[in-house]
Formats: structure tokens, sequence, C-alpha cells
């Protein structure tokens, strides 16, 4: 147990913006997390909100220019990613740290034989000889469940469907055996047998490699099967952190009480999907108070005036919110003796 | 891939009775009686007829097309009505020196060309990107006949480190497969700069960086071949304007070849010879667009033919 809990990845005031000719979009502006060795965190939050910018800048990814990490840490078993050089952030990414990307159907390379898409990476990291790789690289495709494992290796993408590509994707990021598994919405093209069996694949996996695993993802199921903790993003930051049952049964966070609101729920008869009004303000003009203020439902005039911090519970929830302040109580007093 | 090949040969059959069907009568449209050339000025009419007769150019067009299909068939692309040799005879020994010009050319482009275009994909918008694309655009832009000339001037008159003109050595081959070639190799330049631009934005590209592949690796294994398969079309085609371009190069260096042959018969109305000279073009650029084909679908298996 101790060392399920020695931390394997901590982003520290990860900032990433993109300047562009509109102005500077704070896609992430300053977020705060750690994962564990063996620990699922899901990330969640609707799009836009910053999640796979999130995951692009912990292995450097990020389009540059126009991005840019502006600011933070990505501690590694200690070393801080962002500063580190090409070369050896080069021997990081899908060595160490791998990433399974959300579009199953563009993110393989169209001409390449899938076994040498994923035999490269064994060849490139563990040094393998071509032969040793390749055995490898079909030995990985029978792991993430591929039937006839030699004859798919040899086929091209185009020959294989939605599904099996998705495993592949699997398989190239985990032949390796990285220490940290970034899936960034692994399910979202897939459909629901799949997905399940896709989600219970990178599950049996992490129990063999004991990786850490990083879910993104904006679907609230995927996140209620997978994860240990969840952290939810809304607009470049983080607004809720927290363990996954605490999310389900006490969100804290108006905008997490409003996610988990607008699920249809199998008990109730219902008409309508609540929603949450209004929309995600724009990154390149973000409001100087909380960013969420403006759909809030218990807004006060002191929401707008000041971002509030990320700030942890007596319960360990950690919540970006007035609500659960000090200055929120005196808030409403004075409101009362004004009143 | 053998079955392929075959259904593809035989698709290229239609096409070939296509081109001698066009070459044939588009030749009829051209001004000028060949019987009147052949009896030469101040003939009579009686001559003429006699001559017309004995060519057979009196029969009915349908007639002799068929009997030219015929004859093309089995061989025979008739004789010179100029010195009366087997036009065939003539095509063999022109054909070899256009396709030596032709190859070179088109290594040319291809070379020239891709190099060019992945030089400036690599740094879009750097200095190297925006120098590359304006040679290339004068390049496209240039007419080839001028350019050949002041190459012409440029490296074998003033510098005197190429021969003029002629056929001899591979020394001579250098500048007119330049001025051959460069046009293509401008086009394919861009061609291959905004495939690679594109083909970089793609998601496996950012997969194959998330595997933590070198940069070179990245562009010339994963993007590079992608990003070729729109360009070998291009080189195909390319390929035709460069056959069309060997009557005016082999023209201004005095070369010996199937495309000067054309011109000269043209000129002498040798009906027969200009019919043979460009059915053999044709030909080729037939069997060139198979190859590309062939290419085209082993780049991307995804290709199938039905």
């Amino acid at each position: 147990m101790s060392e399920k809990n020695s931390p394997i990845l901590e982003v520290k005031g990860l900032k990433t913006h993109f300047f562009t000719k509109h102005g500077v979009s704070k896609a992430v502006d300053g977020i705060d997390f750690t994962l564990r060795k063996g620990e699922t965190l899901g990330i969640v939050g609707e799009s836009g909100c910053g999640k796979s910018i999130t995951s692009l800048s912990i292995l450097r990814l990020i389009p540059s220019p126009p991005g840019k990490i502006a600011g933070g840490q990505v501690l590694y078993k200690g070393k801080d990613l962002v500063t580190l050089s090409e070369d050896e952030m080069r021997k990081i990414r899908g060595n160490e740290i791998s990433m399974i990307f959300q579009e199953p159907m563009t993110s393989l390379n169209p001409v390449i034989p899938v076994g040498e898409q994923i035999a490269e990476a064994l060849r490139l990291h563990q040094g393998m000889r071509k032969k040793e790789a390749w055995i490898k690289a079909v030995e990985m495709l029978r792991l993430v469940g591929i039937p006839s494992p030699e004859k798919r290796a040899k086929q091209e993408p185009f020959q294989l469907s939605g599904g099996m590509r998705q495993r592949v994707m699997i398989a190239m990021a985990l032949a390796c055996t990285p220490e940290v598994l970034i899936a960034d919405e692994p399910t979202t093209a897939l459909d629901v047998t799949i997905q399940a069996q896709i989600l219970e694949l990178i599950k049996d996996l992490q129990k063999k490699i004991g990786m850490g695993v990083i879910m993104i993802t904006h679907d609230l199921g995927v996140v209620s099967e997978t994860c240990d903790k969840v952290a939810v993003m809304y607009a470049g930051n983080i607004i809720e952190h927290a363990p996954t049952e605490k999310i389900f049964t006490n969100p804290k966070h108006p905008y997490t009480q409003g996610l988990l609101n607008s699920l249809p729920k199998i008990h109730e008869d219902q008409e309508e999907l609540q929603t949450i009004e209004g929309s995600v303000p724009s990154p390149y003009n973000l409001p100087a108070g909380c960013r969420f203020a403006s759909r809030c439902p218990h807004q006060k005039p002191l929401c707008h005036l000041q971002k509030p911090d990320l700030i942890e519970q007596n319960d360990g929830v950690k919540v970006r919110c007035w609500m659960y302040t000090d200055e929120w109580t005196k808030h409403t007093e004075k409101e009362g003796a004004v009143k | 891939m053998m079955m392929f090949i075959f259904r593809r040969l035989i698709q290229t059959i239609p096409v070939v009775i296509g081109v001698t069907f066009v070459v044939f009568f588009i030749m009829q449209l051209v001004p000028g009686d060949p019987a009147v050339l052949l009896a030469g000025e101040g003939a009579s009419k009686e001559t003429v007829n006699a001559i017309r007769e004995q060519l057979g150019l009196n029969r009915p067009l349908l007639v002799q097309y068929f009997d030219y299909l015929l004859n093309v068939f089995q061989g025979d692309f008739g004789t010179s009505l100029k010195n009366s040799q087997p036009v065939l005879d003539e095509i063999m020994v022109r054909l070899p020196i256009t396709m030596e010009l032709a190859f070179f050319s088109i290594i040319i482009t291809i070379v020239l060309g891709m190099a060019a275009g992945i030089i400036s994909a690599v740094k879009p918008y750097s200095l190297t990107d925006t120098s590359v694309m304006l040679v290339a655009l004068l390049g496209i832009s240039l007419p080839s006949f001028w350019f050949g000339l002041m190459m012409m001037y440029f490296f074998s008159v003033k510098l005197q480190i190429l021969p003029v003109a002629g056929w001899d050595s591979i020394l001579h081959v250098i500048l007119p497969a330049l001025t051959l070639g460069a046009g293509g190799a401008a086009i394919v330049a861009r061609m291959t700069r905004s495939s690679m631009l594109e083909v970089i934005r793609q998601d496996y590209i950012r997969t194959a960086r998330a595997k933590g592949l070198r940069e070179h690796v990245i562009i010339y294994k994963h993007a590079l071949r992608n990003a070729l398969i729109p360009v070998i079309t291009v080189v195909g085609l390319q390929f035709g304007a460069l056959l069309g371009g060997t009557v005016l190069v082999e023209s201004i260096f005095a070369i010996n070849g199937l495309g000067r042959m054309i011109v000269d018969a043209i000129r002498m109305r040798d009906l027969p010879v200009v019919q043979g000279g460009v059915l053999a073009a044709s030909l080729i650029f037939v069997i060139v667009n198979l190859f590309v084909d062939v290419f085209y679908r082993f780049f991307n298996k995804r290709i199938e033919l039905n």
C-alpha cells in the first residue's frame, strides 16, 4: 500500500496559454493534481474546459506556436518535465508516460501496418531487435483482445474496425509498460458494448502493470466505473477535486451539482433532462471573479469580484467556491443585516 | 496485385484504340494535301491523282482508318512519305533518345521537386521556405524554351562548361533534362509542400510524437509516405506534359528525338510519321500512367480497383 501511495506525477500550477491573433487564450490556467502509483484520476468537464490541453501539456505535445506552457511544473518522479530537454522528453514519451487519444479513426497512421506502429516504439525505447519487437507487438495485440493478432498485425488501420483500432492504440500505449497512462476520452468514439470492454481492459492492464492512469472524459458513467478520484475542470481551472464516491454522493461545487443533475435518472420519470443555464466564458476573456458565477444559482456579488481558491474541506474534498468559506458566511450575515 | 496489373493492362487497349482514332482524324483536319506536297510544285493533276491512288488516299476515310489500325496491330506503322523508310524503324531510332531525355527529366522533377517541397514544409513560413517557394514559382512561370536558351547562353556560351547542343555524352543530357524537368520540379515542390503541411497536422502525427519518435522519423516515415500519395498523381500527369515538352526542348538543343521527328514530319505533311510518332508517345504515356497506378496502390493499399 505504501508503494501505491507514492506520488508518481505531480502537476503544480500548470498554465498552458495560446497566443493568437485574437489574444491570449488561457486554456489551462493554473491547475494542480497528484497521481499516485496504481491510481486512476478522472478529469471531467465539458468540451473546451482544458482537459485535453492538460494531458497534451504533460507530454509537451502542445502545438507551438501558438501554444505555450506559460507556468507551473509537471513533476514526474521528481523531474520537472516542463524544463526537460527535447531529447530527454522523447525518452519519456511513449515509454514512461504514454497516451491514448480520443480519435481511433484518425490517430493511427493509415499507410503503416498496425504491428509496425506498435513495434517501432519497442525498438526505440526498449532497444529490441526487429523480430523481437514484432513478436512483442503481436503479443500486445493479443493482450488487448484482438483475434488472430498475427494476421491483424500485418494489416493497415483501414482494415480494422473502430473498436479494434482503439485496442491497437491501447496496445501501442502500453507496449513499453509505462508508469503513467493518459487516456483522453478513450471510449468516446466507440459504441457502448465496446466502451465497457475497453474500460475493463484498461483496468485489467492497470492491475497487471500497476501504472497510474489519468482518465480524461466528459462521461460521468466512465468516471464512476474506473476512477479513484476525480478532478472537475471548468474554464481552465479545477473547481472540485474529490474521491469518486464523494463526487457522486455529495457534490459540493454548484457546477458539479449541475453536472450530476443533468444526468438522466433511472428511478425517476423525467420528461426533460436538466441543463446548466448559460455558457462557458471565453478563454480569451475570462471574468475576474469565479468563472462559473454568471451561471451559478447561488451567485452573490462577492462571486463576481474575486476568484475563489481551491480550498480543502474537512472531509478531504477540495472545492473552489466562496460558499465553503468564512467570507461567504460574513457576506450572508452582512446582507441579512442590510435587509 | 498481379490481377490488378493485368486488369489495368486490359483497360489500356480501348485507350490505345481511341488514341489511334483521334490521331488519325486530327491529321485529316490539318490543311495541306500530302499528295500535292509529294508531287512537288507545278505537278500535273494526273500525277497528283496517281500518287493519291498509290497511297490509298482516295479511299473513304473509315476504310483508310481501319486499314491503318489493322496494320498498326501487326506492327506496321506505314512508310514515310518523305524517304519511303518504314516509320517503325525511324521511331525505334528516335524513341530511345527521347526516353533517355524524359527519364532524366522526370528524375530531376521528382528528386528536385520533392526535396525542395520537404525542405519547405519542415520549416513553413521560414526564410528557406519562402525562398524555395519563390524559386518554384519562377520555375512554373518561366517558359521552357526561354529557360533553355538562357541556360544554354550561361553554361555553354559564357562559362563553356557544358555542350551547346547535340546528344553524344552524359554532359549533353544535363541542360535539356534540366530545362524539361524544371517546370515539373516546381509543381512537384509546391504539391509536396502543401501535402506535407496537411499531413503534419493529422492526428497520427501527434500519435507518432507521443510515442517519442525522433523528428526525422516522424517526417520521413510517418508524414512523407502519406504526403506522397497526391504527389505521385501529379508526377504521372507531369510526365505527359514532359513528353509534350520534348518537342520544344529537342528542337532547341538539336536532339534527334521523337519530338523533333514529329515536328519535322508535320512540316512535311508526312502523315504516317506523325501518326506513328504521336501514337508511340501516347503509348509511353499510357504505360507510365499504368506504373503510376501500380505505385499509387503500393503506397495506399486502400485504393481498390473495381
